[in-house]
């Protein structure tokens, strides 16, 4: 019987590691551990041993069934391990095809770095103020010290719907409108579109985008225009960013001044992006002139201010390097989709 | 402003300093350079040259076969074809170009045969030296520049031609701002640079010695209007004597940019570049009655100004008149009548202060914008006339032109211009953030001739900016250095936050980007024949736009009514570049003529799009869900057959492709396929979407959003196929099947339009899926079929009938 025993234990663990299939695996367990199976009958046979060999061979016939209870588990987990390998195998993708997904639309270029300006001016306690683009000659000379005939008009070529009604040249408009409405202190920004009467080219547009700013308080000073700005700029193109003031005149500001990036490029040393310069200009900027708070009914021993004027497009164009304005108002969906 | 360097070198000695650190330097104290050039530059291995031998050319009829010493050792030989060079010039100068030189323009002379003989360089013009007969008078235009010796250093062979003609001063060129008209003068700019770099400054007051005689005799002079003229200075010369200028001043007035034409002309222009004072000169025989008057022209009187244009003047601008015509339009241009000419013997020097405001409406309405008016414009300060004629004098004397009648002609309005501001060393240090010690900022002034007493600055006459506080502040920052001010941040706190309405448009924006349209930004303005390309009728309200009366072109000459012009533009140009399937919006303003003197300017978002996967469906896709996130309740779409009250631009929609959107009442956007013929009309040649919503109304409809529990029971589902009218809208058939249903209806979705067979003509199958549940337990069937019988019931009112 032990022999028998011993020829079934070797048959199975045989015929178990040559079986390939999981339900050949399950006739395999039938044959050898099922109620009619090999192992049960040599097992029924048990009682016509003796007493002696009972426990021995009873001892023996577990072990036998142990052993192939243990390799039919092992078979088995390796049967299906296999079958999920080959099915993974048989579903492999080509993981460089592209993915699908809807193609969410994108914030146009001047938009995207507007949010941004938006946020850290927000950020610093500013508001955000819109204000008319059809707007009097009043607040967008007048008022900002620029009498009728006064030459600085000049540099700023309006359209005129009629005498006393133009295309805003400038952003600066609501900074009365706004000191008219509001009391100091007084922090607001006032992004919108400006216009002039220069033909299109790639540094030029009738129309373009400012993004103006007042700040009105006891005690402003000509260092917090400029650490306000230099502020701006590191957060607008990193730590690195370095502006310089360079005094010039606006009639709406004393003292005024243009306020000059530091070339990304070149660093200040010269090079084709900055005209050899070292310098790309950036923004016109200075303190409210008194004659304008006194238009607005601020007294200008009391407060002082600082006001400054961003071009948009310039700090857009210098972001991505865009090399053509004209690119902006295209629209073309080949430009659009870059950003 | 162009500044000769050698000019300015006459009044300040700026050393060994590099013309690059100059221009950066006098740039960073407010004087902004834009560019600077050197005269000549382009030339090089150009020398004088002397003719030893001139002989015809063996070969040619008109050649010329010279040996020239160009003090190279050898003498060269050169061939010339110009018809000034003969045997009588042997020993004459000319400049010669030798091989391997260059020349403006980018010539390059290279050794050569000519006609067999072998030409050595190049006997050059004044023309091809980059110069004309009015920097060199005495040459010929159309031959060799035989050369004169006109200053002390003499011409011999092998001199650098640039150096023997001094054609080699660096031009500065300045962007001077409209507050500094001092500056547009060269003792104006040698005035900063001696400030900015600490130079001494040399200028002298000019003096003359004169000749004797009255003025009185020869001239009066009487200001009629006061208020446009507040000085009239004037003097005579007599005897004069019409000719050149010498080379010094010539090649001053060159290298400022201004030709020079005679002695008497130059001295004017010299005296207006070098003061920055503009002035004027007659021929004393022109002026009727030996009288001047400075008055406002008569409506429609005429004067032909020098440049020999006849020019019709208004009672508005200001002339110089004798007894009987206007002989100059003040501050702008002299008359011609009355201008120097070659055989003047007497002249009358002018030096006058107009009013600014007067003499730039009169440049503009003459068309003729001057050296002189663009000084004028700016405020010029009466106290200027004096010196300004005096170095007249002291230029006729020292140039040995005429006889300067001993004394002058003074006519004054009294008006005292002397300008004054507070000088408080603390305010400055306040306003502008610094700790400057009071003795620098003293010295920074002087430095700029402002004269500083118990707390009060003193302008010098020519500083018409100086008025305030501010403007000594402005002048003790440049001088201490704009980049030496310490940064720092605003005091006190704020908090900044956008506005409720800013905040919607902000979701507006970002919403529309995640339904998969782009952002495009276009212009405000657009052309009027852009209305008949969206079809607009006639009587369009949209056509009534705001019209600019100086527009670029016609294409940008109105303000848009409506953003549907611009958007089928930027559709049409990405169809044509091939761009296959585009989405698009713009959030912009309209410009709505209103009652007011300012329009109406209400933001509006509009959708655009074409390619092969979009339909009218797609398009109200975009529409429901932005209105969904943007909080808007309620919304419906009714049909819009080409008309709508609210949207001037339905005509521009396929009459049964649109729909008009309400919300809370009113009409808040439009949508739908654009009408076959506008997109033709923009060359499109397929079907284009379209939609636009109002900002501000969509706004004002906004609610709040408020959670609702998620549902504890099981819905219940029921399908509903019906048959109706093939005109009753489907929202009808849902607003009925609504009704029907009740307060259990979760959602009712349509699955499915049939028409065709097995259905009538005119009718068609509507089948929609609808989901009931209640919040306080589960539907039982019966509760189900008796909603769903009510609804058919509401339907049957429609016409619908159950399909069956």
């Amino acid at each position: 019987m032990k022999q028998k025993l011993e020829q079934i234990l070797a048959a199975a663990q045989a015929e178990l590691e040559s079986c390939g299939d999981l339900k050949v695996m399950e006739e395999l367990r039938i044959k050898f551990l099922g109620k009619k199976g090999e192992l049960t009958s040599i097992l029924k046979q048990m009682g016509g041993l003796s007493p002696e060999e009972r426990p021995v061979i009873g001892g023996l016939a577990n072990k036998v069934r142990a052993e192939i209870e243990q390799k039919i588990s092992e078979k088995t987990e390796k049967l299906r391990a296999d079958a999920a390998a080959k099915k993974m195998a048989a579903e492999a993708l080509d993981v460089t095809l592209p993915g699908k997904a809807p193609e969410p639309g994108r914030l146009h270029p001047l938009t995207a770095v507007l949010e941004e300006v938006k946020e850290i001016f927000l950020g610093m306690g500013f508001d955000v103020v819109d204000g008319p683009e059809v707007e009097t000659d009043h607040y967008c000379f007048e008022a900002l010290n620029m009498p009728k005939h006064h030459p600085a008009r000049d540099t700023q070529d309006t359209f005129y719907i009629n005498d006393n009604v133009v295309l805003r040249t400038q952003t600066s408009s609501v900074q009365i409108r706004t000191m008219e409405t509001r009391k100091p202190p007084i922090r607001i920004i006032s992004p919108g579109r400006v216009y002039r009467s220069d033909t299109v080219d790639a540094t030029h547009s009738p129309l373009f985008h400012q993004i103006e700013g007042l700040v009105i308080d006891k005690g402003v000073t000509l260092g917090d225009l400029y650490g306000t700005l230099e502020l701006l700029m590191k957060k607008l193109y990193g730590d690195q960013a370095k502006i310089r003031l360079r005094p010039h005149h606006f009639p709406y500001t004393e003292p005024s001044a243009e306020v000059d990036l530091v070339c990304f490029n070149c660093g200040g040393k010269g090079c084709s992006m900055c005209k050899g310069d070292g310098y790309v200009e950036l923004l016109g900027a200075g303190m409210v002139h008194p004659k304008v708070l006194e238009e607005c009914g601020i007294d200008p021993d009391v407060y002082s201010g600082f006001a400054f004027g961003i071009g948009l497009e310039r700090i857009t164009m210098g972001r991505y390097n865009i090399n053509d304005m004209r690119l902006l108002y295209e629209n073309d969906m080949r430009f659009l989709g870059q950003f | 402003m162009d500044l000769s360097m050698r000019w300015l070198s006459d009044y300040v000695d700026i050393g060994e300093m590099s013309i690059n650190e100059f221009c950066s330097g006098i740039t960073m104290s407010g004087s902004k350079v834009e560019t600077h050039k050197t005269e000549g530059s382009e030339i090089s291995k150009v020398v004088v040259g002397k003719l030893l031998d001139v002989k015809p050319h063996e070969n040619s009829d008109h050649l010329m076969v010279c040996r020239v010493d160009a003090g190279t050792g050898e003498p060269l030989q050169i061939v010339t074809g110009a018809p000034n060079i003969r045997e009588e010039n042997i020993g004459d100068l000319v400049p010669a170009a030798l091989d391997g030189s260059t020349l403006p323009g980018g010539v390059k002379i290279k050794k050569g045969k000519l006609r067999g003989v072998v030409s050595e360089g190049m006997l050059c013009s004044l023309g091809e030296l980059g110069l004309t007969t009015h920097d060199f008078p005495y040459a010929i235009a159309d031959g060799i520049f035989i050369l004169k010796q006109e200053t002390d250093k003499p011409l011999v062979p092998g001199m650098d031609i640039k150096e023997a003609l001094r054609f080699n001063d660096t031009t500065v060129e300045f962007e001077i701002t409209s507050n500094r008209p001092d500056c547009m003068s060269v003792l104006g700019l040698a005035r900063e640079t001696a400030a900015t770099f600490d130079l001494p400054l040399n200028i002298k007051e000019p003096s003359f010695k004169g000749a004797g005689g009255d003025i009185n005799n020869d001239l009066k002079v009487e200001i009629v209007n006061k208020d446009l003229c507040s000085r009239y200075c004037a003097g005579v010369v007599k005897n004069v004597k019409i000719k050149e200028s010498p080379l010094w001043l010539r090649e001053r007035l060159r290298a400022s940019g201004v030709r020079p034409i005679n002695n008497f002309v130059d001295i004017t222009n010299f005296v207006m570049l070098e003061y920055g004072h503009p002035m004027h000169a007659f021929d004393i025989r022109y002026i009727d009655g030996r009288s001047i008057k400075i008055r406002s022209a008569k409506e429609g009187e005429q004067i032909t100004t020098l440049d020999g244009v006849e020019r019709t003047l208004t009672d508005k601008m200001l002339v110089i008149a004798d007894e009987k015509k206007p002989v100059a339009v003040a501050g702008v241009m002299g008359g011609e009548y009355s201008g120097i000419m070659d055989d003047t013997t007497d002249v009358v020097f002018e030096a006058a202060c107009f009013d600014g405001a007067s003499v730039r409406t009169t440049a503009k309405a003459l068309g003729m914008r001057t050296d002189a008016s663009s000084r004028f414009e700016k405020g010029l300060d009466p106290r200027m006339c004096m010196p300004a004629l005096l170095r007249a004098f002291e230029l006729v004397e020292e140039l040995g032109c005429g006889e300067v009648v001993s004394n002058v002609i003074d006519c004054s309005n009294g008006v005292d211009t002397q300008k004054t501001a507070p000088f408080d060393p603390e305010w400055i240090n306040n306003f502008l953030g610094t700790d400057i010690p009071e003795a620098d900022m003293i010295r920074y002034l002087e430095k700029l001739e402002i004269k500083v007493k118990d707390g009060i600055a003193y302008a010098p006459p020519y500083r018409i900016d100086i008025e305030r506080g501010c403007d000594i502040a402005e002048e003790v920052a440049r001088l201490y250095g704009y980049n030496n001010i310490p940064k720092t941040i605003i005091r006190g706190v704020a908090s900044g936050e956008l506005t409720p309405e800013q905040k919607f448009t902000r979701t507006v924006l970002n919403t529309a980007a995640a339904l998969g349209a782009n952002e495009i930004t276009t212009f405000s303005f657009i052309s009027p024949k852009y209305f008949d390309k969206i079809r607009l009728p006639d009587d369009s309200p949209l056509r009534n736009t705001v019209v600019i009366t100086n527009p670029l072109g016609e294409d940008t000459s109105v303000m848009r009514t409506t953003l549907l012009p611009s958007m089928c533009e930027v559709l049409a140009r990405n169809y044509n570049s091939r761009n296959e399937r585009v989405c698009l919006f713009e959030i912009g303003n309209e410009y709505l003529p209103g009652e007011g003197e300012l329009p109406c300017e209400p933001a509006r978002i509009m959708f655009g799009m074409y390619g092969d996967e979009y339909d009218f469906y797609s398009i109200k896709g975009i529409a429901e869900r932005l209105l969904d996130v943007c909080g808007i309740p309620d919304v419906s779409y009714e049909p819009c057959k080409g008309v709508s009250e609210t949207f001037g631009e339905a005509p521009a929609f396929h009459p049964g492709r649109c729909a008009e959107v309400f919300a809370g009442g009113k009409a808040v956007g439009i949508l739908g396929e654009l009408h076959p013929e506008t997109a033709e009309n923009y060359g499109i040649g397929t079907k284009v979407y379209a939609a636009k919503f109002n900002i501000p109304e969509l706004f004002g409809l906004t609610r709040q959003k408020k959670y609702k529990p998620l549902p504890k029971f099981p819905a219940t589902m029921r399908d509903l196929a019906v048959v109706c009218d093939d005109d009753i809208p489907v929202a009808h058939l849902e607003k009925a099947i609504s009704e029907g249903v009740g307060k259990i209806l979760e959602s009712v979705k349509l699955f499915d339009i049939y028409k065709g067979k097995q259905i009538a003509d005119g009718k068609k199958s509507a089948a929609f899926s609808i989901v009931m549940r209640s919040a306080e337990g589960t539907l039982t069937d019966e509760q189900a079929d008796a909603a769903i019988k009510k609804a058919l019931k509401k339907l049957s009112e429609l016409g619908a009938e159950l399909r069956m």
